[in-house]
């Protein structure tokens, strides 16, 4: 059966689409970003005039924590190119605290923070970016310690959503040899309900999605082990990438620029990650659908993965480094001398048996034919 | 009086070459998927697809072979029991234990003359057990993660957070190697044995029958 492509539009109430009209979102953008978002979030498409209804009703109250990170996630949040995206997301949340964004400074910022603790408690949104660090030495604010402020702000809130690889892993801050004792917000705060959107950055349109869900459903969508949603990293990048059928043919790159990568071989040995690694990057891709590191010819580094500067490290070669060993040293070359060393010691053996003379046993007492 | 006694039985026997094959067969495929060193230029090639495919067939034969085996161990007769892996448990062996590994470094003149496995031996197949157990996990929890929430992922994908999966990696990569320095071992030491017990050591594996002197054996 043939659907009709309007049917979607036509089923999202007429005032809503005025509504977004006079607010300078066109009912075609509006629509637009319905459709991405329902499709981001692995839902039928019948479900995108709830979704449009959602962003209608509440206007939660979101309180945005920044921690020892790089302001990378609110920059891929903020700068999105496609501004409606944005423009809607920040129209159906009220961000009561950014410290990059908000107008207020000083005591006047921290009132306002204060103020949405407690005037909706449990019922607001949390959102943190980068690692906390136990050391209070390092990242307090406005006189309090960043684990303080974290307990008090996450653990009020309806939901917290932890952006980027330092909010939910650790990141960078937390990499060997840890010099703050970072740690994530889940690590933190372990009586919060975290939902992790790792990525550096993380893929705005994953928090869009994670967003508008949590406003139709009222709850935090299903997770993995690791507690991030399944809808962006319930697939690993290896079984989604472009690069694949080169992967199963055996075709590979083997220098940056070489005859292979010109011709987009696939960047395993050049220490891809994409086997390790679960994002939906191949499928969402980042900066509006412009493209990714394995399009663009570089390798996955799995960001969106616990530990990765340390476990995904050296970027440009398939395995770790074996502990204990320098990094020039890969894993098959102590492999090998580990063989060629058992087979030197046991042919050494096997010559000194060759003389030794053992104890007659029962056994020799036989007929021998010489 | 030599006395010729069955002491392998054939399910011990085939699971024992079912082994030697899969490890052999697994090595290969897994160093090549590990660094695959020739590069492909052919028309419409489907190498890495295919290796992998015999990869993960051969580690469903390797699991296949090591539940056998672990059966076997409780209904097999003696030699094959999982008794004869501890020999540890008995004052006998302990003894045996030392003697075997002072003649192996040159400090004790004699063999522990045993049917089955000497306890030094023993010992070591306990390791390659280990060594197994430890590639079918890390090899099913990496093979699962191409589903998450199927079969494989929900047996052992639990792995993943704890170890690591990208040090799951380097533990299924470096166990290779380990066990190419246990057949090294495995292989020598049998030889040795063949030669030093002379009673059909390594004919025995084919044939499943040894020749014993039952006054040599002194436990
Ligand atoms: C004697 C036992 C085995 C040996 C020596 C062996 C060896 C290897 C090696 C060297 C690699 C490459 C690792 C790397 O560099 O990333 C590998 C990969 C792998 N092995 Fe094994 N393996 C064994 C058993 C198994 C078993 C029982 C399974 C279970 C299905 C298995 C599944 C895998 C998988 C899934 C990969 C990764 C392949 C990929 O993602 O492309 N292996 N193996
Ligand atoms: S480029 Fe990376 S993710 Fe893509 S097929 Fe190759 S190894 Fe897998």
């Amino acid at each position: 059966m043939q659907e009709d492509p309007r049917s979607d539009s036509q089923s999202v109430p007429e005032e809503i689409l005025q509504k977004w009209e006079a607010r300078g979102v066109s009912r075609r953008d509006f629509i637009k970003f319905c459709t991405a978002t329902t499709a981001a979030l692995a839902l039928p498409m019948t479900f995108m005039p709830r979704v449009a209804q959602a962003l209608e009703d509440n206007r939660p109250p979101v309180i945005w924590l920044e921690f020892q990170g790089c302001t990378g996630d609110s920059e891929a949040f903020l700068r999105s190119n496609q501004p409606t995206a944005a423009d809607i997301i920040l129209d159906v949340l009220s961000i009561d605290y950014h410290e990059t964004i908000m107008a207020a400074a000083g005591h006047l910022a921290e009132e306002a923070k204060a103020k949405t603790i407690k005037d909706y408690k449990g019922k607001y949104i949390a959102i943190v970016e980068g690692s906390i660090p136990t050391d209070g030495a390092y990242c307090s604010i406005g006189g309090r310690s960043a684990l303080d402020i974290a307990r008090e702000v996450c653990g009020n809130a309806a939901a917290t959503i932890a952006v980027g690889n330092c909010a939910a892993f650790g990141g960078l801050p937390k990499a060997a040899p840890n010099p703050t004792g970072a740690l994530s917000v889940q690590e933190a705060v372990p009586g919060a309900t975290v939902l992790n959107l790792p990525g550096c950055p993380l893929n705005a349109t994953n928090l869009t999605a994670t967003v508008v869900h949590f406003l139709t459903f009222g709850t935090l969508p299903a997770t993995d082990r690791l507690g991030r949603p399944l809808f962006a990293y319930g697939k690993r990048i290896h079984d989604n990438c472009e690069r694949r059928a080169h992967f199963d043919a055996g075709q590979y790159a083997e220098g940056f620029g070489d005859a292979g990568h010109r011709q987009g071989y696939c960047l395993y040995k050049l220490g891809c990650k994409g086997p390790e690694t679960f994002h939906n990057c191949p499928t969402v891709r980042y900066n509006e659908g412009v493209s990714w590191p394995v399009m663009a010819g570089h390798g996955c580094i799995g960001c969106s993965e616990p530990g990765f500067w340390d476990n995904k490290s050296p970027f440009y070669r398939r395995l770790p480094n074996v502990p204990g060993f320098g990094v020039e040293t890969t894993v098959d070359q102590l492999g090998l001398g580990l063989a060629a060393a058992t087979a030197a010691a046991f042919g050494v053996h096997a010559v000194a048996s060759a003389f030794r003379k053992g104890d007659a046993m029962e056994e020799d007492k036989v007929k021998r034919e010489e | 009086m030599l006395e010729i006694h069955y002491v392998w039985q054939w399910p011990l026997r085939i699971c024992h070459w079912v082994n030697a094959l899969c490890v052999v067969v697994l090595s290969v495929t897994g160093y090549y998927i590990g660094d695959p060193f020739a590069i492909v230029t052919t028309p419409t090639p489907y190498v890495m697809g295919t290796v992998r495919f015999v990869h993960f067939l051969f580690g469903y034969v390797l699991l296949i072979s090591l539940l056998v085996r672990i059966l076997w161990m409780f209904i097999g007769n003696s030699y094959a029991s999982w008794r004869a892996f501890l020999p540890w448990l008995t004052p006998g062996g302990r003894r045996g234990f030392i003697k075997m590994l002072r003649y192996y470094t040159f400090t004790g003149k004699q063999i522990t003359y045993e049917v089955g496995h000497n306890p030094v031996a023993a010992t070591a197949y306990i390791g390659i057990f280990a060594l197994f157990l430890i590639q079918i996990l890390s090899g099913f929890a990496l093979y699962g993660q191409y589903a998450p929430g199927g079969l494989w992922d929900s047996a052992v994908g639990w792995l993943l957070p704890l170890v690591g999966n990208q040090e799951l990696r380097l533990v299924h990569h470096v166990v290779m190697w380990l066990l190419a320095g246990f057949i090294i071992n495995h292989v020598y030491s049998s030889w040795l044995m063949d030669i030093k017990e002379r009673n059909g050591t390594i004919s025995g594996i084919f044939s499943g029958y040894k020749y014993i002197e039952p006054r040599d054996i002194d436990t």
